[in-house]
């Protein structure tokens, strides 16, 4: 039997699952439009994105925002669900049958990377039909590969958080002590080109910032560079997502904790 | 009782056990949980791994199912070595783990339907939720399931490839005794099917109930190993009488002082019973807190590893109805 074919079948039992848990489903969509009609509403004035281009405030959030979706539908989601089906013992018994472990993650994986589209086209229309951001045009591959490269890195690193995180009462405290300052320090829900230096500095050695950068070039590309690509920040974020996928390899855990 | 002319679904040769195992040791840094035990399972049997918690049940039946590695010893299991974790192996068992989960939003029906995805063969849907009772549940959210209906459904999912050799591992612990009587009838359906099972427990009644040979563990090795009927026999051996009397006075029948009672530990319990109540009457005496019990679990234990019995220690042999309440207390999930 063919272990790919087996993977693609994961996804359908993970969709299911995932819809029949509306409150769960409703929140992971709903959650990055509140923050987005919030920042809105706060910082209405025109703002400078990570690119370097001035802009007004909607278009600015409607950016950071996709980054953040991104983020919360891949690394968040991969790093608390996966704990929780560990402690739950479905891992172990996944590995127990002919489905092969990574077989099972990576249909999981796959269904959070088809989450992650549906809130991009989503928070892409909310931005167009309330705030008329205009959509990207030249630079669509450039917008779709940076999303994609993003979401592949941030599932693998992901993986490598649910290494350790010790139990699933941890995981969330342990998702947002990591990514909720990484998210403020890169400049997704404010600038941060003034900030002082250590902060930026910080941002500029993990890979959210980059992921921003690559995103937001895509999404609306400066007038230098109309194809979007950002080929020096995507590196970044497809080395951090590489050594989160040897991480994982290394110490990954099937098995609950006793 | 080996099981002898019965058809197996076994590929292999007739004579080739389903399950052979020599030798075999695990260690856990400088802990033996597994010291060299040699266990052979026939095809189409259904045999019990009898112990105390921490005996190495655990250890040994995930070895087999090819979850642990082991440490020394050889083990073949319907001819694949389990450590080697091979997709034919693992399309051809089935395992029901002591704790395991399912996605809580999908229905029976569609939890089954997902694992039998993963096997070859599967066996059809709607006879595997029969075999274990739960028809009825069949469209219901596995996470309204009682605790007793979810271990059903683990042995369904165990049984979704149509495995030739199934692994329970302690299946009723937990269970009232309304749930394991019908975990029980389950158990004897899958027997009916013609496949090697392979359980733990650590009831005796329950080796006693469904087995046709027991192994029984202690310390990492196995001290008995028989048809379930004469480990029983072995079980009725000894029959304990504890009673009080009026200032301690002596019985004229042979007793021990244990903890401020009178113990006394019979072959002929009927026969001890009326010399000592015909004695009691014809004294005039009340015999307080009479008492009179079959050995217990542990008592078999320590017979088997050799330890005086009368005595229960502490700790490692606690009784089986206080570990009992304590497993069913725990949240299963």
């Amino acid at each position: 039997m063919n272990e790919i074919g087996l993977a693609l079948r994961q996804i359908r039992w993970q969709n299911k699952a995932f819809w029949r848990n509306p409150a769960a489903a409703f929140f992971t969509f709903a959650f990055p439009l509140m923050f987005l009609v919030i920042f809105t509403g706060i910082f209405s004035d025109t703002q400078i994105l990570p690119t370097g281009v001035r802009v007004k405030g909607s278009t600015y959030y409607t950016a950071g925002i996709l980054a953040f979706a991104v983020i919360t539908a891949t690394y968040t989601n991969i790093a608390n669900t996966v704990v929780a089906q560990r402690e739950e013992g479905i891992l172990k018994r996944v590995r127990g049958t002919p489905l092969p472990g990574w077989a099972y993650l990576v249909g999981k994986i796959l269904h959070s990377v088809l989450v992650m589209a549906l809130l991009v086209v989503i928070v892409l229309s909310f931005g167009r039909v309330f705030y008329s951001v205009d959509l990207p045009t030249t630079s669509a591959p450039a917008f779709v590969v940076s999303l994609l490269v993003g979401a592949a890195a941030f599932c693998a690193l992901g993986l490598a958080t649910t290494a350790i995180t010790p139990n699933v009462e941890a995981a969330p405290a342990v998702t947002n002590a990591i990514m909720l300052p990484l998210l403020f320090l890169s400049g997704v829900f404010f600038p941060v080109a003034d900030a002082p230096t250590w902060m930026r500095v910080v941002g500029n050695i993990f890979p959210v910032k980059h992921f921003l950068r690559a995103a937001t070039e895509g999404f609306l590309p400066p007038p230098g560079n109309a194809a979007g690509w950002r080929p020096g920040d995507l590196l970044v974020v497809a080395v951090w997502g590489i050594a989160g996928l040897l991480f994982a390899a290394r110490r990954f855990r099937w098995e609950p904790s006793k | 009782m080996r099981a002898a002319g019965r058809p197996g679904p076994s590929v292999g040769a007739v004579a080739a056990p389903a399950i052979e195992v020599t030798g075999l040791t695990k260690s856990y840094g400088p802990i033996e949980a597994v010291r060299g035990i040699d266990l052979e399972v026939a095809t189409g049997e259904v045999f019990a791994l009898l112990g105390p918690n921490g005996a190495g049940k655990t250890t040994t039946v995930e070895i087999l199912e090819g979850h642990r590695h082991r440490t020394g010893g050889d083990a073949t299991v319907l001819g694949y070595d389990p450590g080697r974790g091979e997709l034919a192996y693992r399309q051809r068992i089935g395992i029901v783990l002591q704790e395991t989960g399912v996605e809580r939003f999908l229905t029976v029906a569609e939890v089954i339907d997902q694992f039998r995805s993963y096997y070859p063969h599967p066996r059809p849907r709607d006879e595997v939720i029969e075999v274990v009772g739960l028809t009825e549940k069949r469209d219901e959210r596995v996470g309204h399931l009682s605790g007793g209906q979810q271990r059903r459904l683990d042995v369904a999912v165990g049984l979704a490839g149509d495995p030739d050799l199934l692994f329970l591992d302690e299946p009723t612990t937990g269970f009232d005794p309304n749930a394991r009587r019908g975990a029980w009838e389950m158990v004897r359906n899958l027997k009916s099917l013609g496949k090697t099972v392979f359980l733990t427990t650590h009831y005796m009644d329950e080796a006693e109930a469904l087995a046709d040979r027991v192994a029984v563990i202690a310390g990492g090795v196995i001290v008995a190993e028989g048809t379930a009927e004469s480990l029983a026999d072995r079980q009725h051996m000894r029959t304990r009488v504890s009673f009080d009397t009026p200032g301690g006075t002596t019985p004229p029948v042979e007793a021990a002082r244990v903890d401020g009672h009178w113990l006394i530990e019979t072959d002929t319990p009927t026969r001890t019973l009326a010399d000592l109540t015909s004695w009691a009457v014809g004294a005039g005496i009340e015999l307080d807190g009479l008492h009179v019990a079959p050995p217990t679990l542990e008592d078999v234990y320590l017979a088997l590893t050799g330890q005086p019995s009368g005595q229960p220690t502490a700790g490692e042999t606690e009784s089986p109805a206080g570990r009992r309440s304590r497993r069913r207390g725990r949240a299963r999930r």
